[in-house]
């Protein structure tokens, strides 16, 4: 904790007027401002408080892989409408507005590379497409990642973040937390390790399925992990939610995590562990 | 008993009323109205037909909520015989939402897991409305697992609104054991029979939805999340749920169709709660049939299919591979 504070940067009217547009982001975390250079050179964490700032499914592979060793598989694979679903907005709809605004296909990007050495089966949600929901595409892209993995006797690394099931894909969606699972049901069997890794926020189906699955089970800090919304729970309870409810924190208080690691520690992390689990 | 009628079974009880007031003058004026009560004791069968011939997904989901429906215990009792409960997950607590014990199928030794709903408000309290905590997943895991380690196959009778959203489930981490359900079931070396007698809700109903053959009643319903929730996330507010239970495509029809389910099992005229003991015999006769079929096929083919059968499900679209890629 710093001793001594340093001075305010919220923001109000007068000083947004000085600051060029867009290359400072107001933390979550603490509130305050942290100019975008700053944030780049810390890992887009913040530097008063540690909040994480969200990653991109590419720049967390450029962090966590050894140079130029990830390969992209089933890059191809594309959503499906097959539900014909008609609410407020279609499924093609926001499909094709989240893959022109993010230059992905779908909500995640899996293969196989090197850390640190070892070989792993790979696979990265990214939160900003449709708040990475878990569809026939995300599933089975993280299936044949894992069969993959099987196959090649490689380590089974997941960073999770989602916002649960694809609706959209009604029980399309649902089934895929059977078939990931089993996957790494098969992948077990075989001893091979599978370390999970859940970052902001990671919740519902995909908490409820491969995420909770890890061998080891590291958390960013802070990140909100859960089932349900806080939200829902509180309609639900009518109860007031304890302080931290649904942290990394409170849930490796509560023996789920075993280790809360702070993002430029991560892939040393994942060696050491890998070494651990890795036959020589 | 009488049911109590939904909304969209007015027609047939304002018709019945009309019978009624017909018999009744028939009877105080000692008039002969015999014709006229027969013809309308058929226009009363052809409405009902008619309403439950063309039931919209919505008015499936209110008849699979009916609160006289028969719940997971009453087709234990009359499916099944000698009904031992075990209780417990051994760590935490005994989760009363979600049953479980061993039970015979005919002459077949099995374990059965369940959720169990309550019929008035003293019950529901003690069952949890259906909705089980992290340690009820957890007993119909060991409960499996007992299964397993004296060759007795599973049936999982499905009916839960949900995996319990609350403080404790956090807690304890009921994503976790959901989770760990899933992995499990997928190598579990017994058959498994699950059936969707009521409410299928989402990640709480394939917590012990993972098996060879996957049944579901006429009018139940399976669906990635409530009808009532998607309309408030996709529409805004929760008065859209009917538009909503349409486009899920949650109904048993609609799940045959995307593969999700193997069988649809029949109910009496009207659902389930019109006449628990036909509902009871028909699913008996389902999971005797399924059973028989899955403890013929040898342990690891049906743990291929198993895995096969979920594997393949979920549809997107691929671009042809270059030859040599
Ligand atoms: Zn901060």
């Amino acid at each position: 904790m710093a001793i001594f504070k340093k001075p305010s940067l919220k923001t109000d009217n007068r000083r947004k007027r000085e600051m060029p547009q867009g290359l400072w982001q107001k933390c979550p975390g603490c509130g305050e401002v942290v100019h975008e250079i700053e944030l780049n050179e810390n890992d887009r964490v913040c530097p008063r408080c540690d909040y994480h700032f969200p990653l991109s499914a590419k720049q967390r592979i450029a962090r966590l892989c050894d140079p130029d060793s990830f390969v992209e598989l089933d890059a191809g694979l594309t959503s499906i409408d097959t539900l014909k679903f008609q609410g407020m907005a279609s499924y093609k709809d926001r499909l094709r507005k989240y893959q022109d605004t993010t230059g992905l296909i779908d909500a995640v990007l899996s293969g196989h590379a090197l850390i640190d050495g070892y070989k792993v089966a790979i696979a990265v949600m990214d939160f900003s497409f449709l708040a990475a929901t878990m569809g026939s595409v995300v599933g089975e892209r993280i299936t044949r990642m894992i069969e993959y993995a099987t196959s090649q006797r490689a380590a089974v690394v997941i960073v999770s973040a989602s916002g649960g099931a694809r609706m959209y894909e009604g029980m399309l969606s649902l089934m895929q937390m059977a078939k990931t699972s089993g996957a790494l049901a098969l992948h077990a069997e075989q001893k091979l390790p599978f370390i999970s890794i859940l970052t902001n926020p990671t919740t519902a189906g995909v908490m409820a399925s491969f995420a909770s699955l890890g061998d080891v089970i590291i958390a960013e800090p802070k990140a909100m992990v859960g089932f349900a919304g806080p939200r829902v729970i509180r309609e639900t309870t009518h109860q007031d939610l304890p302080p931290g409810f649904q942290t990394a924190e409170f849930l490796q208080e509560h023996g789920l995590i075993d280790l809360i690691v702070h993002r430029r520690d991560m892939r040393a992390q994942l060696a050491q562990l890998l070494a651990y689990f890795t036959a020589s | 008993m009488e049911s109590q009628p939904l909304d969209f079974e007015k027609p047939v009880l304002e018709l019945q009323r009309r019978l009624q007031e017909l018999k009744s003058h028939s009877a105080k004026h000692d008039l002969d109205f015999d014709s006229e009560v027969e013809s309308m004791e058929l226009k009363i069968r052809e409405t009902r037909r008619q309403i439950y011939e063309n039931l919209s997904a919505w008015q499936r989901v209110q008849i699979a909520r009916h609160v006289q429906r028969p719940f997971s215990l009453e087709y234990i009792s009359c499916c099944f015989t000698e009904w031992v409960e075990l209780h417990g997950d051994r760590v935490f607590g005994d989760d009363k939402a979600m049953p479980c014990g061993l039970a015979k199928l005919g002459s077949q030794r099995c374990v059965v897991v369940s959720q169990q709903k309550g019929r008035d408000t003293k019950e529901n309290v003690k069952r949890n409305f259906g909705c089980a905590y992290p340690e009820g997943y957890r007993k119909a895991l060991r409960i499996m697992r007992l299964g397993e380690k004296f060759n007795l196959p599973v049936i999982a009778l499905i009916d839960t609104p949900g995996a319990y959203p609350g403080i404790g489930s956090e807690e304890r981490h009921i994503a976790e054991a959901i989770a760990v359900n899933l992995r499990e079931m997928m190598t579990l070396r017994v058959p498994i029979i699950a059936c969707v007698v009521g409410e299928g809700g989402s990640g709480g109903a394939l917590g012990i939805g993972v098996a060879d053959r996957v049944l579901i009643l006429e009018n139940a319903y399976y669906s990635v999340i409530s009808p009532e929730a998607c309309s408030a996330i996709l529409w805004k507010d929760r008065k859209h749920a009917a538009e909503a239970a349409e486009a899920l495509k949650l109904t048993a029809d609609d799940l045959m169709r995307l593969g999700v389910v193997d069988e649809v099992v029949p109910e009496p005229e009207g659902g389930a709660h019109r006449d628990h003991d036909v509902a009871a015999a028909n699913l008996g006769t389902a999971l005797r049939r399924n059973l028989q079929r899955a403890l013929e096929t040898p342990i690891e083919e049906l743990l291929q299919q198993r895995y096969a059968k979920f594997r393949k499900l979920g549809n997107f679209a691929e671009p042809k591979k270059k030859n040599g890629a």
